[in-house]
């Protein structure tokens, strides 16, 4: 069965004197690094430069609110026992009246922590969640900590923010398989 | 009083030479993770101040601050005489060598002092050279006996080995150029060079075998088995950590400078360079006797710099180019190859100077 | 002469000298002394050093480079074999027998013997301060009086090296059937 088609004949010949001596293959590889010398670099000065990495990058979680501003969370805990890192805790609280316009449904979150040490953003809460609440941003991380309380993010850093809302342009693989064919001429490569 | 500025003076040279040694040896770290950077289209470190020029600084903090670690079985003494030998070998062999021409320097009217930029010259120097790298293995073989590990005991082992055998093809190989100058003193050698008289030219061979010795003694790649990661962790200072790692790592570098400057001056002409009377002679109708000499002389010093520091970048060049050989390898290419070479190079070189000089002179005439 | 008039006296060079003598009976003594083979070996080492020492204080400096050069070499293989034949972890007893003892005594009594001998016998060459060359010790003298000279016994001692040197290849030969490494 044939892999790839670089294989190479590997043969037992005996060295010619030219190969037996080494200079001149020292010579060559010496001319080839010296090449590499003097050809552009390719890394990206990361925290000042950054790349796109794609729509479907797992960033920083978002809870996301609906059109109206009001929160999507109902606490219903799927995603916490969705988490394999056991990274997400809420205490839940019923809606009172008058507070229609903050939550959208009768029971919401009061409380709603991740412990980003823990979290390895797999994902798998936003996949979890029925009500469409939490997902993972593909534009931004999470900043390097530190300090201990910068850890454990509550509502406050995750709640949306409805002046600058979270919009994802691909959902599926498909989608931004085609998003990145487009991508790479729409948006920069090294730039946010 | 007169005595006193020519020997101050003379001291300046001493501390400058011993001072710009230690300079570039650190800022050879800082080159070779540049180069090797360059190499591999990557653009190396450059956090640490501009262009990551305070690289070094940083690491030798680094260094500094870490824990130092005597392991408990080791034998105390020699682990700490370890680092030391191989330091204080590496910092002898600048001693003799010659990086200028001379300072003048009037101290009376019609009273010049006449101060070669050497810190000594003896007439013995590259004897002088080839002793205390001979014992420059020591450090290594000390240290790593001392560790208590066998790891570092096999890296030691081969060290020595590989010291020992290199040895013998580079005296061989000196020995030719020897034949042609007739001295041991390096100011000798690098004088007889002048006027674009290179030993290069008249040893190729000579020059070949020398390189390779060079880079086997300074345990660089593709010879650096004593240290080789892949086999024996680290090799000889498997077991060593702060400063006294440090140590090791800087006298490496402080050996390949020092190689690198017995390479320009022994096959590249030293402070020679093409041109170089028309200059002096030009410098001095122009700033006088004096003053000319001394600019002529910082010219020269320059050129040797330049020389020698293009050979730390070959080491750093192969050593990104080339992997590692393996041990036998190692040994055949010495005993069998290289020996061999370096005994037909004396004996061509034996036979031009009986034949073919009077030949070519009487030709000339 | 008391010790303080003694030290008054001493210019530096002999002051270098008593030094060096001092360092290198005491490394000579330590050689013998240590217990562990390494150190002997590592003490070997300083004092050919020393020894390299007085060569340059004789104005000798090739014979003190080349003294350096080859004995470093040769303790190096010295060193080698300490760690490679000799187990240094337990203590080897029976080397230590009575009879080894006492052939020992005799072998070293008997040197001792011959250099006091030897030493009783020397005139101690005066040097002339005025009709002294102080080339004498430098390498073209040296050549001369090695080439011209002594040119018979020269040769002779090299071909003597190349001797052991044959002999230590035929020893190290890897016969026919032997394990191929
Ligand atoms: S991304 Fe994964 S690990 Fe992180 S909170 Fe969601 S489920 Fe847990
Ligand atoms: S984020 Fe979704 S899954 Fe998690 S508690 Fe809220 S509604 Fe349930």
């Amino acid at each position: 069965m044939q892999l790839t088609n670089r294989s190479k004949q590997v043969s037992n010949k005996q060295m010619t004197f030219a190969e037996r001596i080494y200079l001149p293959a020292i010579a060559t590889g010496l001319g080839i690094t010296i090449k590499h010398f003097f050809q552009k670099k390719v890394t990206i000065q990361y925290p000042e430069v950054k790349q796109y990495l794609g729509p479907v990058f797992r960033g920083r979680h978002v809870l996301k609110r609906d059109e109206q501003g009001r929160e999507r969370c109902t606490a219903c805990g799927l995603c916490a026992v969705a988490c394999p890192a056991e990274a997400i805790s809420m205490v839940a609280a019923e809606r009172e009246k008058g507070e229609e316009n903050l939550y959208r449904e009768e029971k919401y979150a009061a409380v709603y922590e991740i412990n980003m040490l823990r979290c390895i953003f797999c994902g798998l809460c936003e996949e979890a969640c029925p009500k469409q609440a939490i997902y993972l941003r593909h534009d931004e991380f999470v900043p390097v900590f530190t300090e201990r309380d910068q850890v454990i993010w509550g509502k406050d850093l995750l709640a949306e923010n409805m002046n600058n809302r979270y919009l994802r342009k691909a959902w599926t693989k498909e989608e931004a398989r085609e998003q990145d064919l487009k991508g790479v001429a729409a948006e920069p490569r090294t730039q946010l | 009083m007169t005595i006193d500025v020519a020997l101050i003076i003379k001291a300046i040279i001493i501390l400058l030479i011993f001072g710009i040694t230690l300079l570039i040896a650190m800022y050879s770290t800082y080159g070779e993770r540049k180069v090797a950077a360059f190499m591999q289209d990557r653009i190396g470190p450059n956090r640490a101040g501009p262009f990551g020029l305070l690289q070094p600084l940083a690491d030798a903090v680094k260094m500094f601050f870490k824990e130092d670690f005597i392991p408990s079985q080791a034998s105390k003494w020699l682990f700490i005489l370890g680092p030391c030998l191989s330091m204080l070998t590496a910092l002898m062999t600048s001693a003799v060598i010659p990086f200028g021409d001379s300072v003048k320097y009037e101290s009376a009217p019609g009273k010049v002092w006449d101060i070669p930029v050497q810190a000594i010259d003896v007439n013995i120097g590259i004897l002088y050279v080839f002793g205390v790298v001979s014992l420059g293995v020591y450090g290594i073989m000390v240290g790593g006996w001392a560790s208590n590990n066998k790891f570092s005991l096999l890296g030691a082992i081969r060290a020595a080995s590989q010291n020992i055998s290199y040895e013998i093809s580079m005296g061989l190989a000196i020995i030719a150029i020897l034949m042609m100058t007739g001295s041991l003193s390096i100011r000798h050698i690098v004088e007889q060079q002048h006027g674009g008289n290179w030993n290069i030219f008249y040893q190729p061979l000579g020059f070949i075998i020398f390189i390779t010795c060079a880079f086997a003694e300074c345990n660089r790649t593709p010879f650096d088995l004593p240290e080789c990661e892949t086999e024996l962790i680290g090799g000889y200072h498997t077991e060593y950590s702060s400063m006294k790692l440090g140590f090791y790592l800087f006298a490496e570098y402080i050996n390949m400078f020092v190689s690198s400057a017995m390479i320009s001056s022994l096959y590249f002409g030293g402070y020679n360079y093409p041109g170089m009377d028309w200059v002096q002679a030009q410098l001095t109708s122009s700033l006088g006797e004096i003053a000319g000499h001394n600019v002529g002389t910082l010219i020269g010093t320059l050129v040797f710099f330049a020389k020698s520091l293009f050979f730390v970048f070959f080491y750093m060049w192969v050593r990104w180019t080339l992997p590692r050989f393996r041990y036998d390898q190692l040994m055949n290419l010495g005993w069998k190859a290289l020996i061999p070479l370096a005994m037909i190079n004396i004996i061509l070189t034996g036979g031009a100077i009986l034949f073919l000089k009077p030949l070519i002179v009487s030709f000339l005439k | 002469m008391d010790f303080s008039s003694f030290l008054n006296n001493l210019t530096p060079a002999t002051g270098f000298f008593y030094f060096l003598s001092f360092l290198t009976i005491l490394t000579g003594l330590m050689v013998v002394l240590s217990k562990n083979p390494i150190h002997s070996v590592l003490y070997l080492i300083a004092t050919f050093f020393c020894l390299s020492g007085h060569y340059v204080l004789l104005n000798a400096q090739f014979l003190a480079a080349v003294n350096i050069i080859v004995y470093a070499g040769a303790i190096m293989v010295l060193f080698l074999f300490v760690i490679m034949f000799l187990n240094l972890k337990q203590e080897d007893e029976e080397s230590k027998t009575n009879l080894t003892k006492i052939a020992a005594m005799v072998t070293g009594g008997t040197l001792f013997l011959i250099f006091v001998a030897v030493f009783r016998k020397t005139q101690f060459g005066a040097f002339d301060a005025y009709s002294f060359d102080s080339q004498v010790g430098m390498v073209e003298s040296l050549g001369e009086v090695l080439y011209k000279d002594y040119l018979l016994p020269f040769e002779l001692a090299s071909v003597l090296f190349l001797v052991a040197m044959i002999g230590a290849v035929m020893l190290g030969r890897r016969e026919a059937g032997d394990r191929h490494f």
